[in-house]
Order: structure tokens, then sequence, then C-alpha cells
């Protein structure tokens, strides 16, 4: 999963260095855009929750589904109140082996794919994955596309910051990588000079 | 009415007479009809393929067969590409539209936004162009295409929803330049407009470089217009390429056909036996 760092309010950059990917207990990893005091809400619920899963020492833990499902719940009981969590939730993770990967969104529409993206990256990142994911990608190759997606997210979309996390999830558990910037190109020459020829026009 | 009133001349353009009577029914609830827009991809690519963006023995041998044989060309131009739906607001009402528009021999324009305005607003300037060539004896220049389209637009303030990509090749070379309705215009290596330009735009932005050839740069353009197809709603059907390099042009309609109708009933269609057919057109 790789999410940017930054948090606007309105149209000011207002926080440069906001984890918006977390761990959810020892299966399961929580991505999410939109509002970041609901996503503040939304982990402290899942901390309830994993904290009474774990008070039952059953040997047993919540794994993505479950997570997801109780997410999704929460989403739209919330939507049916007519007070949405205005969060769209990513929520990916491995348990026995078995990958997870489900989104959830504001209103309560939830759904399990294998590449799923938030807000703007639905309609900039979701081509790119429809085309080039494959069934076997490797981790690499995974990270690639995933960097290629937010490279085009962030010329494209007002909103984004150079500075990117990627978060892995495996059956050993979750690693967060450290934030780092995407390489960025604008050296076109049509880009330095773009009125060659046709001077006065911009 | 005063009289005076009756005296003015009918002037050119858009005429805004009727807009009093359309409030009038609005209020009295009767539903204006939909228009028909062109939910669109369109893009365009300058491609340049020349000798000195690679290493430099490549560039020795570039410019010495230019001079001893008139070989080894640089080969640059424009291409625009589009797809071919146009819709009335859920329906669509044309699954084979043209999108790409004839301005002038060397300039072609590709329309999204609302269909009849890309087409008036473009036809209206190939006519300009055109009674300019008569009187200059030269061939069109692709900025004069552009102020010919931004000035009406910008004094129709938007109203005139008409989004253009532009590209042509003349004496000063290849240009691309994007309009947008309200007048304001781009000039850009690459573009994508319409509904679909986000889908378009993740292509171009992840696989466009300099010194594309030809056949990469319609590969390229095939494939920004198809992500833009299967990616957005108000895009679909075919794909149309146009090639414009200087002297030349390929237009090549319905280059790609990525959703062949895939079930043909085999007993085809029959009309219901009391249908007056008396004459056979021969179909």
């Amino acid at each position: 999963m790789a999410s940017d760092m930054g948090a606007s309010y309105g149209s000011t950059l207002r926080y440069k260095s906001v984890e918006r990917m977390k761990p959810i207990g020892k299966h399961s990893l929580l991505g999410a855009s939109g509002e970041i005091s609901d996503l503040q809400e939304i982990l402290r619920y899942l901390d309830e929750l994993i904290l009474y899963d774990n008070m039952w020492d059953d040997g047993n833990s919540l794994g993505p589904k479950e997570v997801h499902s109780y997410l999704t719940r929460v989403m739209y009981n919330r939507r049916n109140k007519f007070n949405p969590l205005w969060n769209s939730l990513v929520l990916g993770g491995v348990k026995n082996g078995e990958k997870y990967l489900g989104t959830v969104s504001m209103i309560g529409v939830h759904f399990e794919d294998n590449h799923v993206a938030t807000g703007f990256g639905n309609h900039l990142a979701r081509p790119i994955l429809r085309d080039e994911w494959k069934e076997d990608l490797s981790y690499e190759d995974g990270v690639k596309l995933l960097e290629k997606c937010m490279r085009v997210l962030l010329y494209r979309d007002r909103s984004a910051v150079n500075k990117i996390q990627i978060a892995k999830i495996t059956e050993e558990g979750v690693s967060i990588s450290k934030p780092y910037s995407l390489r960025t190109f604008w050296e076109f020459t049509a880009f330095r000079n773009p009125t060659v020829g046709a001077e006065g026009s911009w | 009415m005063s009289k005076a009133e009756i005296d003015f001349p009918p002037k050119g353009g858009f005429s805004f007479d009727l807009c009093k009577r359309n409030e009038m029914l609005i209020k009295k609830g009767v539903q204006p009809p939909s228009y028909r827009k062109t939910g669109t991809t369109i893009v365009g690519l300058i491609f340049q393929y020349c000798g000195f963006h690679s290493t430099f023995l490549e560039m020795l041998i570039g410019c010495l067969t230019k001079n001893f044989k008139e070989g080894g060309k640089t080969e640059d131009g424009v291409i625009l590409g589009a797809d071919t739906r146009a819709t009335a607001g859920t329906i669509v009402c044309d699954k084979n539209c043209e999108k790409i528009h004839y301005m002038a021999p060397n300039i072609y324009c590709c329309g999204a936004g609302t269909a009849a305005n890309t087409e008036a607003v473009t036809d209206m300037v190939s006519s300009q162009l055109q009674l300019h060539r008569y009187h200059t004896g030269c061939e069109s220049r692709v900025i004069t295409a552009l102020m010919l389209l931004k000035s009406p637009l910008f004094n129709y303030q938007g109203y005139v929803q008409a989004a253009l990509v532009l590209g042509g090749v003349d004496v000063t070379g290849p240009h691309l330049h994007t309009i947008y309705p309200h007048g304001l215009t781009d000039t850009l290596p690459f573009a994508t407009m319409g509904s679909g330009s986000l889908a378009a735009m993740t292509v171009f932005e992840s696989k466009y470089r300099e010194g594309l050839t030809r056949d990469e740069g319609i590969q390229l353009v095939t494939e920004a217009i198809c992500s833009g197809i299967f990616n957005d709603l108000g895009s679909g059907s075919n794909v149309d390429v146009c090639v414009i390099t200087k002297g030349h042009k390929d237009y090549l309609r319905n280059h790609l056909l990525p959703n062949p109708r895939s079930y043909i009933s085999p007993k085809g269609f029959l009309f219901p036996k009391k249908t007056g057919i008396d004459k056979f057109f021969g179909y």
C-alpha cells in the first residue's frame, strides 16, 4: 500500500508528515484518505476492538476480513444517521496465507478487489492498475507499479506532496517504510520553451 | 414595442431572443431538452524523432547521411486521437461519430464538450482559414487557427462549451494546443481533454518521452484513448487517429475497434409479417 504524507486544510497544505497508514492487530493494515480527525476516531474504535479481542486470549485474532466487515458496519450505520465519518478506507492484510484487500467508502460502499484506490487515485491510478496488474507480481514490481501511480498523482493532483510511504503486509507482519520522495522529470524541451515557432501564444 | 427595435439589422452569431421565453417555460414546469454532449476522450501528441537526442556517434552518422544522400531524415509531426462515442444525457446517441474535425489541409482539431458547439466553432474557423488562404496564398498556420478559435470562445464567456485539442504542422514546425471553453489556450507536447482526460493523461504521464517515432506515437495515442474508452463512462466505441506531418496527413478513421459486436444473431432480423415493404431498395 502506498500513500503520500500531506494533509491539507482547504487549499492550504497544513501538515506534511501525516502517517495515513496504520497497522491494525497482527494481520491488517488500514490506509485512509479524507478527514483526519475521523481517521483518528476510527483508529480509536479499532483499538478498542482489538483490545477486546486480545482480552479473550483464545489464540485466535481478528483478520483483515473481520476488520473490514466491522468498518463497513460502522461506516454504513453512521451514514444512515446522516452523520458520516468522512473517509475512504483501504484495508489490506494476510492471515493464514490468505491475502485480502478491500475498501470502504464514507457511505458504506464496500468491496474486495486486487487493486483499489481512493480519491483522485480512482481516476488517475485505477487505469494504470487495470492495465498493468498481474496475478503473480513480485514485491519489487508491485512497488514500482505503485510508485508509477503515485508519480502520476503527484503530477496531476493539486493536493499531492512528494513524500510517500510504502507499507508491506505479509504473514510475518506489517512494515511501513520511511518516507521518501519520488523522482520527477520536468526537462521536456517543449515545457522549457513551449512557444518556439509560435511566438505570442502560450 | 417601439419602432427603434425593428430598425436594427440582424447581427451575426447567437441571438438570445428566446432566452426569456425559455425561462418562462421552465418556470411553468416544461423540461428543457438535454444537450447532445460528446462525453469524450481526446488526445494529442507531438513526436520529434531526430538524431541529436542520441549518442555522439549516431549524431555524426545522422549529419553525414543528410549531407551526402538526403537520407536519415528527421521526422516530426502531430498525432491526434479521439474516441467515437456521443452521449445525450445517459444515452449513447452516436456509437461512431467523428470527433477529429478538418480545419485546413495541415491542421486538424479534436472537439470535446457539447457536440453542436464543437462542430459549429470548427466549421466557422475552417471557412475563415480558407478565406485567409485565398487572401494570402500561403499555407495556414496553427497559431492563426488558435487565435480564430479562442477569440469567440472568450467573448461568449464559456457559454459555448467547446474544449478543443488543435494540432497541425506548418512552416514553423509541429504545434499542439489545447483550448478551454472560457478561451484559455495551452501549448503542450502532449495534451488530453474531455471526461476521459484523466485516464488518458495517466498513460501519457507514465509513457511519454521525447524522441518518439511515428509508430511509437500512434501506439501511445491509441493506448491513451483505449484507457479513456475502458475507464471512463462518457467515452467508448472506437479509436480515431490522425497523423499530420509536413506536407502529408493520414486520417485513420476507426484505426482500432476494441469493442466489436461479439454476438450477432444467426437468424438475422425478420420484419413482422404485416410490415409493408413494397419497394426493395437493394440494401
